[in-house]
């Protein structure tokens, strides 16, 4: 049994971010006062305090800043902090790329500095949560 | 307002359970606030002011007050996780110092490891249950997660955090595997923090782990989250400790009757760390308490003799002497080999009772036992075969929460006179 992914509760200051990722889009927040962007998006700016925040759209092109597997067997998980290329970390999980599977091929392991594209998996009640796979090099 | 001298550590209890059946949570509290006021040769009645963190039940300090007749004219319910006690020690000398008390009674206990039990046999029974309704339904649910409260549905973080499997091994995992690409650390020298510990556990009767451990042990025992081992990482145990902390005048009074040392606070110092701003692991707030303290107590770290370090992790023992300033930023790995760590052996006695990675962990919080083993080395009160000789000044530090996300550090530096 496949490790249960939990549904996020979602609150209003976020709700944008989950019905993006449902129609397959990472978004980020950005501060239009201090022009910084931040995560977890919140309406508040943690760099200046401004409310003045925006939502953009993520390329969801990154590199593996840290990562740990851990669980056994189906339960097996990748753990990561993925820094996107607009300068943001997230926690978020590495997984198997699918097309690769399809071809049986052998998974690439990850490693720090690996490059890595934004893709989607259902939590526990489908609501899509961003996830990671690893880019060919 | 500077803290160094405004208070003593008087009475230190650690409870000798390390599988609670059978004693509640707040039976634990108050077995160790007695076994505290003992040892520092008070009474109940002398204690005004009461101070712990969330792992105390109900309305915390109002209920434990409740249920052991306290009278109370300062409260302190500073929630950090596994560093409270030792930011609790600051903030009841900081109380003292202004005036609003005399006697401060800190407690820490809880029992993860005995609902662990009673969660799993509840499962079996069910099983039982289930497999007699239906002999074909074989389907095992697997052994039951550790009993943690339900996520707060306020805090904003968790939807952003929860659905990627953050448990605490991998949290701190993620700092090592950082560590180990930033600077060449290897699994190798994250062990040798272990086969310390274990060292100073086998003296230890109440530790859960005596057996003495090689680095080729912890190497091969199964890789929890990679790249931590099993014996990376700390024990889960049940108990508990408390201290008392008092007035000076108070304190002096009480060392001439017990013939024994004077604990002084020299320095404190507490930070948080999150990644509001960004993430960079390369670093704990161990590197903001600690400069506090050290500054405070007008000391460095080269004056340190022993140090209680939070090992909740090989890895957080290995950041906090980088961070603290026991050795430079990167060198960790090297610092704690060929048993540097080891008391009689190495430069930096630590956790001289087995610490979490051994002895205990009481309610997955080391805060309390890092004080009391610290105050045991500088009364000269540890086991002889670990006893730091002529040890007068001693640090404490705590890392409570998760080194990858958001975590508070605390630390001590006390003076035995």
């Amino acid at each position: 049994m496949a490790r249960i992914v939990s549904a996020p509760n979602i609150l209003p200051e976020t709700a944008a971010f989950w019905q993006a990722a449902n129609e397959g889009r990472l978004l980020i927040k950005q501060c239009r006062s201090c022009g910084l962007g931040h995560y977890y998006p919140r309406d508040i700016c943690p760099h200046c305090l401004s409310a003045d925040t925006e939502w953009k759209e993520s390329l969801g092109l990154g590199t593996v800043y840290s990562y740990s597997a851990m669980g056994q067997g189906d339960e097996a998980y990748t753990i990561a902090l993925v820094t996107l290329q607009e300068g943001i970390t997230l926690m978020t999980n590495l997984i198997p790329n699918p097309a690769k599977q399809l071809h049986f091929d052998k998974p690439i392991a990850p490693f720090i500095g690996a490059p890595v594209r934004v893709c989607f998996q259902a939590a526990s009640n489908g609501q899509q949560v961003p996830v990671f796979v690893l880019m060919d090099i | 307002m500077s803290l160094n001298g405004a208070a003593c550590i008087a009475g230190i209890y650690e409870h000798p359970t390390r599988k609670a059946d059978g004693l509640s949570v707040m039976r634990l509290h108050a077995d160790v606030a007695k076994g505290a006021l003992e040892d520092a040769g008070l009474t109940r009645d002398d204690v005004d002011a009461y101070f712990c963190a969330g792992d105390a039940p109900g309305l915390g300090t109002t209920s434990v007050a409740e249920y052991l007749g306290l009278k109370l004219r300062h409260v302190d319910s500073t929630e950090c996780g596994g560093s409270a006690p030792i930011l609790h020690v600051a903030h009841a000398a900081a109380a003292i110092k202004a005036g609003r008390c005399n006697v401060a009674l800190i407690t820490l206990a809880g029992r993860p490891r005995a609902n662990m039990a009673e969660a799993k046999a509840m499962a079996a029974a069910a099983q039982v249950r289930a497999n007699e309704r239906d002999q074909n339904d074989k389907k095992f649910s697997g052994p039951p997660r550790l009993a943690l409260r339900p996520p707060d549905p306020d805090a904003p973080e968790l939807a952003f955090e929860l659905p990627f499997g953050p448990a605490t091994q991998n949290l701190y995992a993620m700092v090592a595997k950082r560590h180990m690409h930033d600077h060449g650390t290897t699994a190798e020298q994250l062990a040798w923090i272990k086969v310390a510990a274990s060292h100073h556990a086998q003296y230890n009767p109440n530790a859960m782990l005596k057996e003495v451990v090689s680095v080729q042990d912890v190497l091969n025992s199964p890789l929890v989250a990679d790249p931590l081992h099993k014996l990376d990482c700390c024990v889960m145990s049940d108990g508990g400790g408390a201290l008392i902390v008092t007035r000076p005048e108070i304190a002096r009074d009480l060392a001439k009757q017990k013939n024994r040392p004077m604990v002084t606070v020299r320095g404190t110092g507490e930070a948080p760390k999150h990644n509001g701003r960004g993430v960079d692991l390369s670093y704990s707030a161990a590197l903001w308490s600690g400069q506090q303290a050290f500054s405070e107590a007008g000391v460095g770290a080269d004056d340190i003799q022993y140090a209680s370090l939070y090992d909740s992790f090989t890895i957080t023992v290995l950041m906090q002497l980088e961070d603290l300033g026991f050795c430079k930023k990167g060198e960790g790995g090297r610092f704690v080999m060929d048993g540097n760590l080891i008391s009689g052996v190495g430069r930096l006695p630590f956790n001289t009772d087995g610490g979490g990675l051994c002895n205990n962990h009481p309610a997955n919080r080391g805060g309390v036992t890092k004080v009391i083993e610290a105050v045991r080395q500088l009364r000269g009160q540890a086991h002889p075969a670990v006893q730091v000789k002529n040890c007068h000044l001693a640090l404490a530090n705590g890392i409570g929460g998760a080194l990858a996300a958001r975590h508070t550090s605390a630390t001590l530096i006390l003076e035995g006179v």
